[in-house]
């Protein structure tokens, strides 16, 4: 038995260089990033293929939500802070907007689109102090904190607008030319381009040390500090990053419904919506939130739209549907689907030990010397 | 020399005096031991020492610069590595992420640097064999058994190569070949130039690896000197033993 330890030892040291160099790992990388393309592509030509004004409108708003999400996941993801203001940042760059449209007077088109970014800058920058504060307190206290923020971020929205409106709403241009079912296009991959923006930032903060150290945030703040980790300038950076991109997302929103009001662009759902879209996909994982709202929001929109003539049962079923998700998958869908997918990459390596126990030649007494060693670290 | 100092600590909590004008003073190169029962204010001790408690009075002074209530980021920068008693990783980041968590850049530059980039990477995988936990590397943390996450942590304080490391408790918990595992990875390190102070009730342990022995008692220092004056000393004894 202690020999089979061993020599299955060595075997997985053996699949381990394997692993790192052989064809398995090429496959993997290259297929993984095939699988990309071809998902790219499928995005880009989605509206060719469904271009009905009803089709391309539900896609264009699991985008910019995918989008607002994957934000809001650097930060909260990443931390482990969940922000449940979120939709302020969205709402603030809906509003910037439509100020930045009213007061540079910037015409219909395309050319709304370009200050997209700009209000995005806006809400990173109140993101600021809003983050130094709420970022004093952790767990639940900063939850309450955050919605807190939220609906004081709703009162200004009404009350520091008197100038443009009385009532708090204001309209951006419309653009006219673009008329029956091209009317959705340009929204469609602004949105998407945004969502591009969101998964490389995401995929670049997640990749760098800077991320790892948000990562351990999450896991042990105090530890982290212990490390070394600057923690406090680590979490304002996340926050205002994500605020940042739930703003942009915000302002085509904003741009593509062209009337906004404050319960509309500050809306406490959107700030439920983004949670649950992040807890249904993986939350903390890069593809999980994207997932989680191209689903949620497309069947929700999808809901609404078919089920509406039936009465509003659209909530129930919805409510179902989020009901069946959380007691199936409860860390969500991305986690879970992993772990199987390790597990049976486990269960096959196993068996295949066992098969080339029985063809390799022994191991070279050096090889079990430095498992012997190894083993007295590791099996304790 | 004297590597870290303590002089004159004083922390309450509340009512209760967890140390009490303290001092005591670890000499360059040495491992020196300190132990007491439970209560005398090791760990609280160590929290002030790291940053991790703010001090009442007194002063905490590590290569003659003055730390005293300096944050635990710019503590562990400063070259002082600890772990805790009750062992602290980052249990859903997997061995070789939690090695890396250590080698810190200021938050900008951090963005712009992989964390597995290949130096680094390097010196994470050698020490991960120092402590015999190569093979685990790709699992989570948090499903190592306790005396491996005790390795993990001790690790991943090696790795921005600290000048003197307080260990608290670290054979705590753990069985004996592991024991003799750590006393000879101590010894290594020890002999390649790292301090080491370590808080430690088994008094095997501590007896067969420290030069020096301090104790304490009530939030304060009774006695130091070499493991066997520690064990004669009656002032010792009736600590342990009661008044």
């Amino acid at each position: 038995m202690r020999m089979f330890k061993e020599t299955s030892l060595i075997f997985s040291r053996q699949l381990d260089r394997v692993e790192t160099l052989g064809r398995y790992t090429i496959v993997r990388r290259y297929g993984k990033m095939v699988g990309l393309l071809a998902l790219l592509a499928i995005a880009i030509v989605f509206p060719l293929v469904f271009s009905n004004s009803e089709e391309t409108g539900i896609a264009l708003f699991a985008l910019i939500f995918a989008a607002a999400v994957t934000g809001w996941n650097i930060f909260s993801g990443y931390t482990g802070y969940i922000s449940l203001g979120h939709a302020a940042y969205f709402g603030t760059g809906a509003y910037a907007l439509a100020i930045i449209c009213q007061v540079w007077n910037v015409p219909a088109g395309y050319t709304p689109f370009l200050f997209v970014p700009v209000a995005g800058l806006v809400a990173a920058v109140l993101a600021v102090p809003v983050g130094w504060i709420a970022l004093r307190v952790r767990r639940h206290t900063f939850v309450v904190i955050t919605i807190a923020i939220f609906f004081i971020f709703q009162l200004l929205a009404i009350n520091l607008t008197e100038q443009y409106t009385t009532t708090g709403s204001l309209n951006l241009p419309i653009p006219v030319d673009w008329t029956g079912d091209f009317y959705n296009i340009p929204f469609y991959y602004a949105s998407l381009i945004l969502l591009l923006v969101a998964i490389a930032i995401s995929w670049w903060v997640r990749n760098s040390k800077y991320g790892l150290g948000l990562l351990a945030i999450r896991d042990d703040e105090d530890r982290a500090l212990g490390l070394g980790v600057k923690t406090v300038p680590s979490k304002l950076a996340a926050f205002v990053i994500s605020a940042f991109i739930v703003g942009m997302a915000g302002a085509i929103w904003a741009y593509y419904v062209f009337v906004i009001y404050p319960p509309t662009a500050f809306d406490a759902t959107f700030d439920v919506a983004f949670v649950l879209m992040a807890f249904l996909g993986g939350v903390g994982t890069i593809s999980g939130p994207i997932l989680g709202a191209l689903l949620l929001e497309s069947t929700q929109q999808y809901f609404t739209s078919v089920l509406t003539q039936n009465g509003g049962y659209y909530l129930i079923a919805y409510g179902a549907l989020f009901l069946a998700v959380i007691l199936l998958l409860p860390r969500g869908i991305i986690p879970t689907l992993s772990e199987r997918w390790a597990r049976y990459q486990v269960s096959r390596h196993q068996s295949l030990q066992e098969h080339d126990a029985i063809v390799t030649a022994l191991p070279t007494p050096d090889g079990v010397a430095e498992n012997v060693e190894r083993k007295e670290g590791i099996n304790l | 020399m004297s590597l870290l100092d303590a002089q004159g600590i004083s922390k309450s909590f509340g009512g209760i005096h967890a140390l009490d004008t303290c001092s005591i003073s670890v000499e360059q190169g040495t491992i020196t031991g300190l132990i007491g029962p439970n209560g005398s204010g090791k760990t609280t001790l160590f929290n002030v020492m790291t940053g991790y408690e703010r001090v009442d009075s007194g002063q905490v002074r590590f290569k003659e610069q003055a730390i005293t209530n300096a944050p635990p980021d710019k503590v562990f920068r400063l070259g002082i590595g600890r772990t805790f008693q009750l062992t602290r990783i980052f249990p859903r980041l997997t061995v070789l992420e939690n090695m890396h968590v250590a080698v810190q850049r200021n938050s900008l530059k951090g963005l712009f640097s992989r964390w597995s980039s290949a130096h680094e990477q390097k010196s994470a995988l050698e020490l991960l064999d120092f402590v015999g936990l190569t093979s685990l590397k790709n699992l989570p943390a948090g499903n190592l058994s306790y005396g491996q996450k005790k390795l993990l942590e001790f690790a991943f304080v090696l790795i921005a190569e600290p000048q003197v490391i307080l260990l608290d408790e670290p054979a705590g918990g753990i069985n004996p070949t592991m024991i003799n595992y750590l006393t000879e990875r101590i010894r290594t390190l020890n002999q390649r130039g790292v301090t080491f102070l370590i808080v430690e009730h088994n008094m095997e342990f501590v007896m067969g690896l420290c030069d020096k022995v301090m104790v304490m008692h009530r939030g304060a220092k009774i006695a130091e000197g070499s493991p066997a004056e520690v064990r004669a000393n009656p002032t010792v004894l009736e600590a342990y033993l009661g008044d």
